[in-house]
Formats: structure tokens, sequence, C-alpha cells
């Protein structure tokens, strides 16, 4: 089955993210696809390449990168929601003429017609959040 | 742009206070980017949720933006579809005359004017769910 998934809490926080990560990482090993995770709300944190947890914690950015680079997963973060909340890639960085990016490149920016998209290409959309 | 000539029913399900927290606003936003799809679009309003609707919404004391006007949009945009539950009114006092008053243009009927309000029970709305291809939720 062909799964995109919406987070829509930040990470450390609340659970959301890391319950979304566990399902993913579930319904690969059982041979399901995972087409897109899209990160709205205050879930586009999650995206941080900034962030250092500590060292016997997870590190929930570097987490879903790496799982993302081994399964080909699609990481959208919104960009309505980023720029509200000062989640900006280079390409951003330089449009909107900030001093600095955060965006792990693991991720990237679009809009909120990839969420949609997600729903109709795909079998399954399931929401993480409260 | 890719799936194109797919239709799937979406709805919205709004839960939450329009203000206090971000949902209702970034919910709305999300509503507005699927009219591009040529999706079935509807919503429903349950729980705090009907207060996203209540007529004579004022932001002055909080400091910030009232979006309420927006709803009143969504008919132009071929969204006319809003379940309101019932009982969630019923819960806070509220009846369908507190609400504001949302319409569209029926182009299948000399585009008169129509309510988007759907008046539903809570038996009625999970039947309505049930027939979702996409349910998103907040």
């Amino acid at each position: 089955m062909k799964f995109t998934i919406l987070i829509n809490e930040g990470p450390y926080q609340h659970q959301a993210s890391d319950s979304a990560y566990q399902f993913a990482k579930a319904a690969i090993a059982k041979g399901h696809e995972i087409f897109r995770v899209f990160f709205y709300n205050d879930a586009v944190n999650n995206a941080t390449r900034l962030a250092i947890p500590p060292q016997d914690d997870r590190n929930i950015t570097v987490q879903w990168a790496e799982l993302a680079e081994q399964n080909k997963i699609d990481m959208v973060v919104c960009i309505a929601a980023a720029q509200r909340r000062g989640m900006l890639d280079d390409d951003e960085k330089d449009r909107q003429g900030k001093d600095a990016s955060n965006i792990h490149p693991a991720f990237r920016i679009s809009g909120l017609g990839q969420l949609v998209e997600g729903g109709i290409q795909s079998d399954r959309l399931i929401t993480f959040g409260d | 742009m890719d799936g194109e000539g797919q239709t799937k029913k979406f709805m919205f399900v709004n839960r939450k206070v329009p203000y206090g927290t971000v949902y209702a606003l970034e919910s709305l936003e999300v509503v507005l980017i699927s009219a591009a799809f040529d999706q079935d679009v509807s919503l429903a309003f349950v729980d705090d949720g009907v207060y996203q609707l209540k007529d004579g919404q004022s932001t002055d004391g909080i400091g910030m933006k009232n979006f309420s006007p927006t709803y009143k949009a969504l008919g132009d945009y071929d969204i006319n579809k809003l379940y309101v539950e019932k009982e969630s009114l019923e819960e806070r006092g509220l009846s369908v005359d507190d609400l504001m008053e949302l319409t569209y243009e029926d182009e299948d009927d000399d585009w008169a004017e129509k309510s988007s309000i759907i008046l539903v029970s809570r038996d009625e709305l999970a039947e309505v769910m049930d027939q979702q291809d996409v349910v998103i939720s907040s």
C-alpha cells in the first residue's frame, strides 16, 4: 500500500513525529511504500538541522533524514508554515534576504499542493497530531 | 500537475476553536489550496470547531487576525458542503442561527443562492465521513 504521512506537531514537545517515524519504519518493513511525508503546522520544526538534543536522546531530524535516504522518501516542509516559523533553506534565505538558513538537506520546501497531491496519489493519508 | 484527472472525496474536519491555536487558520489554508485540484471537497465542524463559524467574531482585544471572513469566500471556490454537527452546537448552547451566513451560487439551479451549511446529527456525520477517501482532521 502507498502511504502519505501528515505530521502536525513539533519535535520533542509532542510525540506525533516520533509515532509517525515508527509507523513509517514499520510500514516499510512490511513492504509498503511511503510516497511522501508532509510537515505542517509546528511540525516544520522537525526539519531543523541545528537542533542539539542530549546525547542519550534521539535526534528526530537525523532519524527522519536517515530513513528518507535509505528508502528514497520525499520529505516536504510546508513553505507557508515554515516561513511563519523562521524555517528556511538556502534558496529561501537568499530570496527573503535573511542571514541564515536552518533546514536539513534531506527535507525540501514546497507548497500545500504537495499535501493534497499526496492524498490523491496515495492509498491512505495518515495524520499524526492532536 | 501530478494527480490531475483523479477525483477523490476530501473532508477537512475542524475540531478546535478558531483562536488559541493555529490549527483552524492553517487548516483553512489547506482547504483553499485543495480547491485548485478539482477534488470533491467538504468540511466538517465538530466539538469546539463549531465556534469557527460563529457569527460576529471580533479579535480586537487579542491582537490576532480575524480570519472568519475567509469562510464566506469558500462558496466562490466551489466548496459548498460545510457539515455542522448538531450535537456539538447544542452542547455549547448554540444553534445554526448563531453561525455566519455562508452561501454559494448553484450553477445547476440558475445560480440560485443557497446555504453551504448542512446541519447533521453525529450519526449522519459519521456516515458522511465513512464515504470519504481522504479525511484530514485538526
